[in-house]
């Protein structure tokens, strides 16, 4: 109970530090839960983070998989509540705030200004998980690149499912690797 | 016309359990390609403002999205629809994983999962970047945060210190 109750206040206080998502806190979350708390080993967490990012959902999603490991089904609740919840109430306000200054000039310069940052980090997040992911191809990095590649220009120029790539993906890896 | 938050809590519901590989991509399909509530611009400074504030970006942005279109009821009904169908999937998976996660096909079908969902991103980046017409020096921007963040360059300080640089090109723009 008392490993929850600090599990769920180190995530509450890495969610209000998280500018730029829950990635930016990775390696918060890596001290909190193996160096600080020894609750997983460094395997363990690579192994809950590459399960994060297989599920669908959000990739913060990850911090339900330490609740989890901590204490079960209620420690999977607790931890994304932990982790979303006074973000989300901040997010609230500033969405309210934005509805009161609806339509002012500087709130429309302010968000066309952002676009290019978060242009830039959706496709730095794109290349640094595309590289993380070539680790585990073995001795088959470039089927890897060339999944990566396939399925950018497929999202890219076409407007279909992009289920159907990452199916194709999950095929061939296990063929490939099975 | 507006969704209503009903229709948003829908919308979301398939945009959690289609996200893999992270909920952004997915949430751009949807509002943008398929209901069409949102132009790639708009949904480009919704997610700009959800990674400007601290906190997982796609939740902030269903935030801004939900509370535009219904109120805070909009706001609620996007972010359970996002979270609810994951939990319940990752309930599921947490257990099956410990027991056959090791198998060798379950970890070649996740490296291409994995390898596909980077390619998603990639794509969808360059949908929005095109469609969202950036100024060459909104390009530039871009192409630091890009490199700052390859570096490993820890996010807060890349947001905090190049958001200014992408207002005064907004306002540029705007002159």
């Amino acid at each position: 109970m008392s490993d929850l109750l600090a599990l769920m206040a180190g995530l509450a206080s890495l969610s209000v530090i998280a500018v730029g998502g829950g990635s930016a806190v990775i390696a918060d979350m890596h001290r909190l839960i193996v160096d600080e708390h020894g609750w997983m080993d460094d395997a363990q967490f690579a192994r809950a983070y590459a399960l994060a990012q297989a599920a669908p959902g959000p990739n913060v999603l990850v911090v339900g998989v330490f609740g989890w490991h901590v204490a079960g089904p209620v420690g999977l609740l607790s931890a994304t509540l932990a982790m979303c919840g006074p973000a989300a109430i901040m997010a609230l306000g500033f969405a309210m705030f934005r509805a009161r200054v609806a339509g002012a000039a500087w709130l429309r310069v302010a968000e066309r200004g952002l676009v290019p940052v978060a242009l830039g980090l959706v496709m730095a997040s794109a290349l640094l998980l595309g590289q993380a992911a070539l680790a585990t191809w073995g001795a088959m990095p470039l089927v890897g690149v060339a999944v990566t590649a396939a399925t950018a220009g497929f999202v890219a120029m076409t407007k279909r499912s992009p289920l159907w790539m990452l199916g194709a993906g999950a095929i061939l890896g296990a063929i490939l690797l099975g | 016309m507006n969704p209503s938050a009903g229709a948003l809590f829908w919308a979301y519901l398939q945009v959690g359990l289609s996200g893999f590989g992270g909920a952004n991509a997915w949430a751009r399909r949807m509002l943008v390609e398929k209901r069409g509530w949102l132009t790639d611009a708009q949904y480009a400074e919704r997610l700009g403002l959800g990674q400007a504030l601290p906190g997982p970006n796609a939740m902030n942005t269903a935030i801004i999205v939900g509370h535009g279109f219904a109120g805070v009821a909009g706001a609620a009904a996007a972010v359970l629809g996002l979270f609810g169908g994951p939990l319940v999937i990752l309930a599921g998976l947490a257990g099956l994983y410990d027991a056959y996660g090791a198998h060798p096909m379950v970890r070649g079908a996740l490296a291409g999962v994995a390898s596909a969902a980077a390619g998603m991103m990639l794509g969808t980046g360059i949908k929005m970047a095109r469609k969202s017409y950036p100024t060459a020096l909104m390009w530039g921007i871009g192409a630091l945060v890009l490199a700052l963040a390859l570096w490993r360059v820890p996010l807060p300080w890349i947001v905090l210190g190049l958001a200014p640089f992408g207002v005064f090109a907004a306002w540029l723009e705007r002159r």
